[in-house]
């Protein structure tokens, strides 16, 4: 039945060659566990791939109940994780994976740096790998906002301040951040919201698409 | 007239890339000033806000005063609590802000034994001055702010906070 309708979509759209472009490719031995258990450290990118994707879609389900709004966005995140069935377990996912996603790019580029993968004629891709690296760390910090309990608030406040002592700029960079010259209230809540959930993620998948495509097109690094 | 004659092709791609860049502006223009309003936005000057702390009650030795005013954060109006350390220096009556100018911690006055009438920052051991200015050598880059201060019916009232003017 699948087949089937493989075959039909196939026989009009001629599918083969994407999927075979997206899907088929050669995995170097000196990169498979299967044939050197060290070369696990090669996981490592597509483990943050993976944790990527569990924190896009517990996201997305998180919001079916979270309000970015001073007054309900804490009961709002209290109602989901205790009311909610699986609540904890969403939360928990998103939360938990946020910390490990951190864990596994650091780990990511470890293994890039050791196996000097990032030389020509890479360099673009690693680039590409310090703006995913900075906007994660971005997603984090917005994202710490959002239950707006006292942890939150108060890191953010301490967040804020160290972007205020950039020189020159970072009473400007604060002010566009927080949405308030003194207060950090109502408008952070909601700006950190709308750049954890659409500005970042955005940024995101384009750097995602330009990782892949690049390493798609310039192969794995040879072994050491 | 010059001899450079303009050809189809180039008038064409001139035309479309100018309307293409008035869509492109017209587009963007409304949504990045959206964006930066707060940034542009003129703060209208703070009103002076009644304490309980009576001038006559005050020493050298610096209180924490706390008070209370309404603020209007957008669309949300609530009622907020703040604290300033009130001492008198001379005849003047001086209020600092308790927020440490290195990272946002609470400062308290004289609570680090080892450096006794010094206001002290848990966080990461900031001290500063009486006058708030900062001591060299811990992480505060800056003296404490200070809150313009006046006095009505015999209490303290507060203003806006300012830049440290004694430090």
């Amino acid at each position: 039945m699948l087949n089937k309708i493989y075959d039909w979509v196939d026989e009009r759209l001629d599918i083969t060659p994407i999927w075979r472009d997206i899907a088929d490719h050669e995995v170097p031995e000196h990169v498979n566990p299967a044939h050197h258990f060290s070369a696990f450290v090669y996981c490592f990118g597509g483990l943050t791939f993976f944790i990527t994707v569990i924190q896009i879609l517990s996201g997305m389900f998180l919001t079916m109940y979270y309000v970015p709004d001073v007054e309900n966005a804490w009961k709002s995140v209290y109602y989901l994780q205790n009311e909610v069935a699986f609540g904890e377990i969403v939360r928990g996912m998103h939360h938990w994976g946020a910390s490990l996603v951190i864990v596994m790019m650091f780990l990511h580029t470890l293994r890039v740096f050791f196996t000097g993968s990032y030389k020509k004629p890479r360099e673009l891709n690693w680039i590409v790998g310090v703006l995913i690296f900075c906007v994660m760390l971005g997603l984090g910090f917005t994202g710490y906002l959002l239950p707006w309990d006292m942890k939150a608030l108060f890191a953010t406040k301490v967040g804020i301040e160290i972007a205020a002592s950039v020189p020159f700029i970072g009473e400007l960079i604060k002010v566009l951040l927080a949405g308030d010259a003194t207060i950090i209230g109502a408008q952070t809540l909601t700006r950190f919201f709308a750049i954890h959930v659409f500005f970042l993620p955005a940024a995101l998948f384009a750097l995602l698409a330009a990782h892949f495509i690049m390493i798609r097109r310039q192969g794995i690094s040879g072994p050491l | 007239m010059s001899n450079n004659r303009v050809s189809r092709r180039q008038f064409l791609n001139y035309t479309l890339t100018g309307v293409g860049g008035f869509m492109a502006a017209g587009m963007l223009m409304p949504m990045v000033r959206f964006a930066i309003d707060p940034a542009l936005q003129t703060k209208a000057d703070g009103d002076f806000v009644q304490t309980s702390q009576k001038v006559a009650d005050l020493t050298e030795e610096p209180v924490k005063v706390d008070f209370s005013y309404e603020q209007v954060d957008a669309w949300y109006t609530s009622e907020v609590t703040d604290t300033a350390w009130v001492y008198k220096s001379g005849d003047a009556v001086v209020a600092l802000s308790p927020v440490c100018k290195h990272l946002g911690c609470t400062v308290n006055w004289n609570s680090d034994t080892e450096h006794p009438n010094q206001f002290f920052c848990a966080c990461h051991g900031g001290r500063y001055e009486k006058t708030g200015k900062n001591v060299p050598g811990t992480p505060p880059l800056g003296p404490l702010d200070e809150y313009e201060v006046s006095e009505q019916d015999g209490f303290v009232m507060l203003g806006k906070k300012i830049a440290n003017t004694r430090g």
